[in-house]
């Protein structure tokens, strides 16, 4: 079974969507360990060292997600952690802009899956096992 | 019935407390040196022979029970992977089975870390690492260079409960003592220490007492059956618990200062009073001891004193031109010292509130504001104590005091530290007899005496 931490990232308490990830994930048979809500970089790396997750996926729906994630992948990788593979998702960004172009940053900054708002949590489940198997 | 007799071999004093059972009655307390190294029975028998020829018409003494920090205490260390999480989970462990924890690793096991293990005075080593199911390379890394350091000490194995059969075959090669126990953080923030305390127990009682030459003392007392600071602790519980219809404090506080350390011990859950507050970290034990070694009234006093400002002694000393450097010395120099004019004894008063306030500071819960869209919350990590009723003081310092209340008070909120969960206004108890670790040991047969004891003598 394979292990993926999730959480949601920062100042934001937005707890409905983190407890439907979670039901998703595990009804597929993951190994789902949730960080919960008003996490820190610092959280969801400890917990995958412990865990020994395959996968992290932050979410962010307060608009400062780009703040919070910023040098999420090099914090990672000081802390041993150079293979995990980093989703994020919901409203990561402030305002309106072009998902296109807030994809490309996100990849920029290391993440492997960038989600726009309303995307299926099916999709991520997809991915995970593309990514990092069943 | 008779008189149970319960036995503290400290580190400095063997302390007797003798309990009438008949009577339900405590009869008397005495102490004489600890003699460790010729034969630790003298040191008993003479504080026996005080307690009797106080006490003449004692009844004969038919139980004994006892305890010990002679030697240097149990003495431990703690290794897990990461510092908050499983390293934190194995010093809780170490901590509620009453030891002191020397040394303290993460991660993987560097050559300098094996070689400062190999030259500590170490008793036990407790290796954890990894939730169950999740990383277990690190702790099959530790055990490989453990094993091939051979230490010589017993190591309790309390990690990812996948990596316990790798692990059995790296030990089972060797002449490795070791015990393989429950994970001490089985899910992430989740603290199992119960049977890892078992174990540290269990050991304590058969290797480490003849280790430290008290052995001898069983054809006596019979096993001696945990480390002082665990009594201590269970005795805490117990009068914060209660026991069938005598009922018990409630959440509560301990504070021992000594010589060496300040123990604080807390028994209560601690969980925030408000919903805008997030628990953060690893959950806390329902009995929680913490010990610092910087905080001390006589070996510790130097390191007290390296850290508060001159300026931030003045606040606990009221005496002017005083030489506090060289009064520290002193003590640490002289460990038995007792201070004989007014400023000494406001100086010693002096470090017992440093020690009660600093050592709660580093004990309670913290908050830490976050502004969110939402509002303002916050995050708590550790314990909220603010709504706690009692506050215990005990040890050497304290109970002598006549301003131990005054000295206990700094436990309490303050307004340069409005982000600790400190207690309130809780009522402030000195155990003036010196009994609470020979209740702790009491407990274990006679829990509901034990309690009315306690409840009779905390004044």
């Amino acid at each position: 079974m394979k292990t993926v931490v999730i959480g949601v990232i920062g100042a934001d308490v937005h707890a409905v969507g983190n407890k439907i990830i979670e039901h998703v994930l595990t009804e597929h048979g993951f190994n789902v360990v949730n960080i919960g809500v008003l996490s820190s970089q610092e959280d969801f790396i400890h917990a995958a060292i412990e865990t020994n997750a395959e996968a992290m996926l932050v979410s962010s729906l307060y608009g400062h997600g780009e703040i919070d994630c910023k040098y999420m992948r090099e914090n990672c990788d000081e802390a041993g952690l150079d293979k995990i593979k980093l989703y994020v998702g919901g409203n990561i960004v402030v305002g309106k802009q072009d998902f296109k172009e807030v994809e490309q940053r996100f990849k920029k900054m290391g993440f492997d899956r960038v989600y726009p708002p309303g995307t299926d949590i099916e999709d991520a489940v997809k991915h995970l096992r593309e990514d990092i198997g069943e | 019935m008779g008189t149970h007799l319960l036995v503290d071999f400290g580190s400095t004093y063997t302390k007797l407390t003798a309990v009438d059972l008949e009577r339900e009655a405590l009869i008397g307390t005495s102490k004489a040196m600890t003699t460790v190294k010729t034969d630790v029975l003298e040191g008993f028998e003479h504080a026996l022979s005080k307690l009797k020829a106080a006490h003449p018409d004692m009844p004969d003494i038919t139980a004994v029970s006892a305890c010990s920090s002679a030697a240097g205490g149990l003495k431990m260390a703690a290794i897990g992977l990461v510092e908050e999480l499983t390293v934190e989970a194995a010093k809780r462990a170490c901590l509620g089975a009453g030891a002191l924890v020397e040394q303290v690793y993460s991660h993987h096991l560097s050559k300098k870390e094996i070689k400062a293990l190999k030259q500590a005075d170490i008793d036990i080593v407790l290796l954890a690492g990894g939730t169950d199911g999740g990383n277990k390379e690190c702790i099959i890394h530790n055990a490989k260079k453990l094993r091939d350091a051979a230490l010589g000490v017993p190591i309790i194995v309390a990690g990812n409960k996948d990596a316990a059969d790798e692990i059995e075959e790296i030990f089972d090669d060797s002449s490795q003592e070791y015990y393989l126990v429950e994970n001490v953080m089985p899910k992430l923030k989740q603290l199992n220490v119960k049977e890892a305390k078992e174990v540290i127990r269990q050991i304590f009682i058969t290797k480490i007492i003849e280790a430290k030459g008290i052995k001898k003392a069983e054809r006596i007392t019979g096993s001696i059956i945990m480390p002082t600071p665990e009594a201590v602790l269970l005795a805490a519980e117990l009068l914060a618990k209660g026991y069938e219809d005598e009922e018990g404090f409630g959440e509560l506080m301990l504070v021992d200062v000594g010589g060496a350390t300040t123990d604080v011990h807390t028994i209560g859950k601690g969980f925030p009073k408000r919903s805008e507050v997030v628990l953060k970290g690893l959950q806390e034990p329902f009995a929680k001891r913490t010990v610092e070694g910087d905080l001390g009234m006589r070996y510790s006093a130097n390191a007290l004193l390296s850290l508060v400002s001159p300026f931030e002694f003045k606040r606990y000393y009221e005496y002017d031109n005083a030489n506090i450097e060289a009064s520290a010395k002193k003590r640490h120099d002289n460990i038995d010292y007792l201070p004989d004019t007014e400023e000494e004894k406001a100086f010693d008063e002096a470090l017992a509130r440093i020690c009660c306030d600093y050592s709660v500071s580093r004990h309670v819960g913290h908050v830490e504001v976050v502004y969110t869209p939402l509002g303002n919350m916050y995050y708590q990590t550790g314990k909220d104590l603010t709504d706690l009723k009692y506050v215990i003081g005990t040890g050497g310092v304290l109970i002598n005091n006549e301003h131990a209340k005054e000295i206990l008070k700094e436990v309490n909120q303050k307004s340069d530290k409005k982000l600790e969960l400190r207690p309130t206004d809780p009522v402030v108890l000195i155990d003036r007899k010196y009994i609470l670790a020979a209740m702790g040991l009491f407990g274990q047969k006679h829990p509901k005496m034990a309690l009315k004891l306690m409840k009779e003598h905390l004044v």
